[in-house]
Order: C-alpha cells, then sequence, then structure tokens
C-alpha cells in the first residue's frame, strides 16, 4: 500500500542563499544511495532574491506526491532563526525540529557550511548509512570545500548527540 | 540501465539528447530554463533565442528540413509563440516539433496562471503532461515519436512542481539516430495562403480525429483498479497527491490530456459510485468530460487557484470548503544588497515618476523602499504602456512617465516598443530606461542578444541596445552606469523628463551575481584572441 507510512519526511527551510536547496540536494542524494526513492520539491525563481526558501526531501520505498503535507513533516531543518516561526506549522505534532542555534556557529570551520552542519545533526536520526552521506557531500560540492564540510558534518553530528 | 535522481526539467533534456534531437530553442522563463541548458551541457545543440516567437518559427523550420527540435518556454511565452503555433498545427512538420510550456499555478515566479491545456484544444495539437522526472523523460520522448509519426507539433505541459521536483529517472539507450535533414519541396503544405490552408484544416482536424481513436486504446491513460466505491481521474502531479489522499480509491491517470480519451474516462466513471475530476487551474477536463454527457465531479471553484498538494485533494474529496489555512506568510524576495538599479529606484522615487515597468528582478523595486512601479504586465509591455499613458494624460502628468525595462526583456518584446515609441510619439515625448545588467538575471543568469554570447558563453554576434535606439531616430541617446554615478544619473533623467523628445537612456552595471562570471567570458574570449564578434555599428 502506498499511503505515504513509510515515507520520511524532511523539510527545510532558510532565506535565500544560505544553502537550503543544496542541503536538500544532499540529503535527497544521500538517501538515493542508500537505494531509496525520493522524490525532493521545491519552488526556485522569486525566491533566489533573499526571500524565504522551503525545500522538501521525502525518501521511503515508494514516494508519490513529491511535496511534504503541511503538519506532516517528521523533521525540519531550520537555518535562519528569523525562518522558524514561519516553518514551524510545517512539522508534524511528534516531529523533531533542528534549529539553526544547535550548532555553534563560531565552531564551524566556515558560516557558510551551516547547512551541511545541519545535516550532520539531522543524520544523527535517519538510518542512512554515513558513507552515502559523505558520497552526497563529495558529489554536491566543489573538491577544495569537502573537508571543510566533512568537519561541519561532524560537528552537527556532534552536538545533535549532546541536545 | 543508469538510474540519477533528475528534475522534471533535466529530465526532458536527457530525452532530448536520447531522442536525437537535432536543436532545442526558446528563451528562459521559470520553470522552464534548466531544459535547454541540460540538453546543453549533454551536448545537444542549445540556444536561447530573443523570444518564444522566433523560437518556436526556428524549431519549425528546423522540423519543416526533417529534423528533431524542441522549443521550450513557460506558459506566458506560449502566448508569444501562439501565433506561428496555430497555423504549424495547419502546415505540420516532417521531423518532430515538441513544444514544453511550463506551467505556474500558484504563480511562483510568474504575472498569472493561465492553463496552457487551453492552448492544445484551441490550436488542435495533442499534449502531453508528465507527473514526474520519470514520465517527464518518457513522455517527453513520446511526444517526439507521437510528433514524427502524426507529423504535427506536440505539446509537452509541464508544471512548476514536475519541472523543479527531482525524482529517480532510468534513461533508455539511445535511439537509432534520426533522419538526416534535407529540403523537399511541398507548396501546398507549407505555404499557407487560403487555398492551401483550407485544406490544410481539414487535414488538421482529420488527423484529430485519428489522434482520438487512438488516444482510446494508447498507453497514455492508466486505469489502476481500486474499491469501486471512489474513482479519480487526474493529470500531472495531482495523480500523485491523488494516490497517497486516497489510496483506496480507483484511478485513471490522463498523461495524454488532449485529446482525451473520452471512451475510457465513461468506462471509468461507470465502474464507481463516485467519480472525481481532480485538477490543477482550469476545470479543462471536467468540462470536456461533462460535455460529452459523462457524469462527474468537478472541484469546487476555490481550488481553481493555487498549486494543488495532497491536504487540497484531501479537501476536494471531502467536500470540505472551509477556509483554508493561511499559507505561511515568509520574508520576500528583494533587489540585492548591492544591485545596481538601487539608485535607479530612488532617483525615480525623487522625480516622482509614474514607471510604467517591465518582468525580471527589477519589477522587485514595486517592494518597499521604493515602491518605485506602476504597472507590470507583460514582457516589453513597459513600452506600449508607458506611451499610452503618456498620450492622454494632462501634461503635467505625462511629463512624469518613464519606462523601465531590463536588457532581456528589451531584445525580447521590448523593441518592438521602440519602434512604436519613434513611429507615434506623445507630444510630451517619453523617456525609456532600459536596465542593462549584462544579463538575464531573474532566471538564472543567462545569455541574450544583448551580452554577445551563446547559451553556453562563446563570443558570437552582440546587440547594441544605444546602436539600435540611435538608428531607430530616438533624439536623445545616453549610456550612463548608475553606480558609477548615481549624481549624474539623477541629472540626466531630471534633464530628458524636462524635454518634449524622445530620449532612451541605458544603465549600465553588470549584475551583482553574474559580474564575476562576465568577467571570465570576457577574458576566456579575449584569450581565444576572438575576432569574430561582428559589434553592431552605432549609427
Amino acid at each position: 500500500m502506498s499511503d505515504g507510512a513509510n515515507v520520511v519526511n524532511v523539510v527545510f527551510a532558510g532565506l535565500g542563499g544560505q544553502g537550503v536547496i543544496k542541503a536538500s540536494d544532499i540529503l535527497a542524494d544521500a538517501a538515493f544511495r542508500a537505494g531509496r526513492d525520493v522524490k525532493k520539491a521545491e519552488v526556485h525563481g522569486m525566491s533566489q532574491r533573499g526571500g524565504s526558501v522551503t525545500s522538501d526531501v521525502r525518501f521511503g520505498r515508494e514516494v508519490l506526491s513529491p511535496m511534504v503535507p503541511r503538519g506532516e513533516a517528521h523533521y525540519l531543518v531550520v537555518l535562519s532563526a528569523s525562518e522558524l516561526a514561519v516553518a514551524r506549522p510545517l512539522l508534524g505534532p511528534k516531529g523533531v525540529l533542528i534549529p539553526p542555534d544547535l550548532v555553534d556557529e563560531a565552531a564551524l570551520p566556515n558560516r557558510k557550511s551551516l547547512n551541511v552542519a545541519l545535516l550532520g545533526a539531522l543524520a544523527r536520526h535517519l538510518d542512512l548509512p554515513e558513507e552515502h552521506w559523505l558520497a552526497a557531500i563529495r558529489a554536491a560540492l566543489p573538491e577544495r570545500l569537502h573537508e571543510v564540510n566533512e568537519k561541519a558534518f561532524r560537528l552537527g553530528r556532534a552536538a545533535a548527540l549532546r541536545a | 540501465m543508469e538510474r540519477r535522481l533528475l528534475s522534471g526539467d533535466e529530465a526532458v533534456a536527457a530525452a532530448a539528447a536520447d531522442g536525437g534531437v537535432h536543436l532545442g530553442t526558446g528563451y528562459p522563463g521559470t520553470p522552464s530554463t534548466e531544459i535547454l541548458e541540460a540538453f546543453s551541457a549533454l551536448r545537444g545543440r542549445a540556444q536561447w533565442a530573443p523570444n518564444e516567437k522566433v523560437a518556436l518559427e526556428v524549431g519549425l523550420g528546423a522540423a519543416f528540413a526533417g529534423a528533431r527540435a524542441i522549443v521550450t518556454m513557460k506558459h506566458v511565452g506560449l502566448n508569444v509563440a501562439a501565433d506561428p503555433l496555430f497555423t504549424a498545427a495547419y502546415t505540420g512538420v516532417s521531423g518532430a516539433l515538441v513544444v514544453v510550456a511550463a506551467d505556474d499555478p500558484g504563480m511562483a515566479s510568474s504575472q498569472n496562471e493561465q492553463d496552457s491545456r487551453r492552448y492544445a484544444v484551441a490550436a488542435g495539437l495533442p499534449m502531453l503532461e508528465p507527473a514526474d522526472s520519470q514520465e517527464a523523460y518518457d513522455l517527453a520522448l513520446a511526444a517526439l515519436e507521437l510528433s514524427q509519426r502524426w507529423q504535427l507539433p506536440v505539446i509537452l505541459r509541464m508544471t512548476t512542481r514536475v519541472c523543479h521536483s527531482k525524482s529517480i529517472v532510468v534513461r533508455r539507450s539511445r535511439s537509432a539516430p534520426a533522419q538526416v535533414p534535407r529540403f523537399r519541396r511541398d507548396v501546398a503544405a507549407r505555404v499557407m495562403i487560403p487555398a492551401y490552408a483550407r485544406p490544410a484544416h481539414l487535414r488538421l482536424r482529420k488527423k484529430l480525429e485519428s489522434l482520438q481513436a487512438w488516444a482510446e486504446t494508447a498507453p497514455l491513460a492508466v486505469w489502476r483498479e481500486g474499491d469501486g466505491k471512489l474513482g479519480i481521474v487526474a493529470n500531472g502531479v495531482t495523480a500523485r497527491h491523488a494516490r497517497e489522499a486516497a489510496p483506496g480509491a480507483s484511478l485513471l491517470e490522463l498523461k495524454l490530456v488532449h485529446p482525451l480519451p473520452l471512451e475510457k474516462i465513461r468506462a471509468f466513471a461507470a465502474s464507481v459510485e463516485r467519480c472525481v475530476v481532480l485538477e490543477e487551474g482550469d476545470p479543462v477536463i471536467a468540462d470536456a468530460v461533462r460535455a460529452a454527457g459523462i457524469a462527474v465531479e468537478a472541484k469546487a471553484p476555490a481550488f481553481r487557484f493555487g498549486e494543488l498538494d495532497v491536504p487540497r485533494v484531501r479537501r476536494i474529496l471531502a467536500r470540505d470548503l472551509s477556509p483554508e489555512p493561511e499559507a505561511p506568510k515568509g520574508k520576500p524576495p528583494q533587489l540585492c544588497e548591492a544591485c545596481p538599479y538601487h539608485p535607479v529606484y530612488s532617483t525615480l522615487k525623487k522625480l516622482g515618476c509614474i514607471v510604467a515597468g517591465d518582468i525580471g528582478c527589477y519589477t522587485l523595486g514595486v517592494l518597499p523602499p521604493y515602491e518605485g512601479m506602476d504597472t507590470c504586465v507583460a514582457m516589453g509591455a513597459s513600452l506600449g504602456v508607458g506611451l499610452g499613458l503618456r498620450h492622454v494624460l494632462p501634461e503635467e502628468d505625462a511629463r512624469k512617465v518613464v519606462s523601465i525595462i531590463g536588457d532581456s526583456t528589451f531584445v525580447h518584446t521590448g523593441l518592438n516598443g521602440l519602434v512604436e515609441m519613434v513611429y507615434n510619439p506623445p507630444p510630451t515625448g517619453h523617456v525609456l530606461v532600459v536596465l542593462d545588467n549584462g544579463t538575464t538575471a531573474m532566471t538564472g543568469q543567462q545569455e541574450h542578444p544583448g551580452t554577445g554570447r551563446t547559451l553556453d558563453h562563446a563570443p558570437t554576434g552582440k546587440l547594441s541596445i544605444e546602436g539600435l535606439a540611435r538608428a531607430l531616430g530616438v533624439t536623445n541617446v545616453d549610456v550612463v552606469d548608475p553606480i558609477a554615478d548615481p549624481a549624474g544619473f539623477e541629472r540626466l533623467l531630471a534633464d530628458r523628463l524636462a524635454r518634449r523628445e524622445l530620449s532612451v537612456v541605458v544603465a549600465r552595471r553588470p549584475c551583482i551575481l553574474a559580474a564575476a562570471d562576465i568577467r571570465k567570458y570576457e577574458k576566456a574570449a579575449a584569450a581565444a584572441g576572438c575576432a569574430a564578434c561582428p559589434e553592431v555599428e552605432n549609427v
């Protein structure tokens, strides 16, 4: 039965330029590499100009609609504090919020890598092998950024363990 | 077989590559832009046209010669291309011509939410619509085959959600090389004077009759048996929302949305207790099905607006008309902090201008703090609308009217308006400001004829906006850098507004997001010692 019950729903929220879409690309690729059916949806265009951006990733045995129904996200990853209130209604009642301050920004090797650090925190909750996460990060970013982002990913994962 | 995670746009590009498309052309427009860029990255021959009408004509010419062509545009671009489209349905093609029209229900990045399915009905052309990336791939290939088989242009209708969502695609092996293009004279089929067009119209209707019969058995309507109580007829991504919202329902997924397999729909409706048509946008399927005497339920009028999703589909099925939760109000997009248009908008505000605007990033100038735009309707409309205002307003207001347009939009259809300005000048004259940031910024920094570079950023002939304005006989033509000299820009604009003459001011400064890439392309061209850039002479 394809009733969506087997599907994991993740929503990323932030502002244009923060790497919301990059983060969702990496998660979608990691799930794809792990052999899951995956759909990823977002709207670009006007949102590229500094406005609010959200991106949905759904994965599981079979994914039908590409969009996470409002209030049914299992995980909500928010990259900008200003978007917390706006995005909150997307999260389900038992859903897990991964807020931007989960990771100490000062400890990040690079401010731009917050998106990947929060992916590290998300990875704690998801049943996806680390090799696929790292392969997805490497595939999504130029080589000179690999080390910085792998560090950010591990930092986020450690932060989620403490939280 | 290779499995990849692709967007709907990338999937169409892959199909074009695997389906032996000789030429892809189009004009950038969200959400269709990435198709040609991805096709080019796959080594397809892809090029930007100045606008969708020209693109369709180029594609048609290629298809007349027996080639396979794909032409991409957003829904409003299809309006621009509509003139050749309707008659191309009469002429037909020898090769294949697939027109990709990307609709934007919910208007994520558009000025209207017109439903392109109406064009298939109006022009009399087959139309296919995918639900996800795999279908975008499969149906783009099917569209090429259909076009070749029926010798008709075929429209592939996409929506924002399908264009920009990623899902898994399995590519087929490349099909056998398409036929080698060659010219075959066929005057009666290709020259649409009335004497030849009358039989051509009859031929078109005959083809559509055959297509209609073929549609009933073609594998382009997928019937999924359910519990027999609820039946859903749906197209595009809505069919996926429906399977999720009502997993027990019977479902008829329509991939060929014109012509509709009406007898199959009739049998489907008769097989269930309650039959609901689910479709985004206009009630196109519901109206056609009802006109055929098939009893189906259509969505309530409130669901004509915006995208559908799983919660909205649940509401339609539950006949729930209670107010929907408001969409989250996030931060609106805005002009980039370092955008060269800031001084332009502050000047327009300071001078109290009435601004006939146009379509691009700069439309964001309508938002606070500038609120610097009074009209925005269609690509290129700033010229005509500004002139109309000038013609009828009392003189003290007419003299405040300025048309503003971006460089890519100017080339697209602003050019025609400039001809009108010279031909029918208002008594108070007129002022056009061309915001030339050297790229098609809004859609993601595509090249256009004014940049002097092709889709893949190689040097080519370069159109000079100021040269064109001078050649047309505009009295005052100036080029300024609004960032380097904001005071000079203000003085110039104030002076031009005070004259009863025709003026074009080109405000030239590269887009802040594109500037680094533009420098890179220019450097590469210089290094290649490029002497092949025939710039249009300034007159």
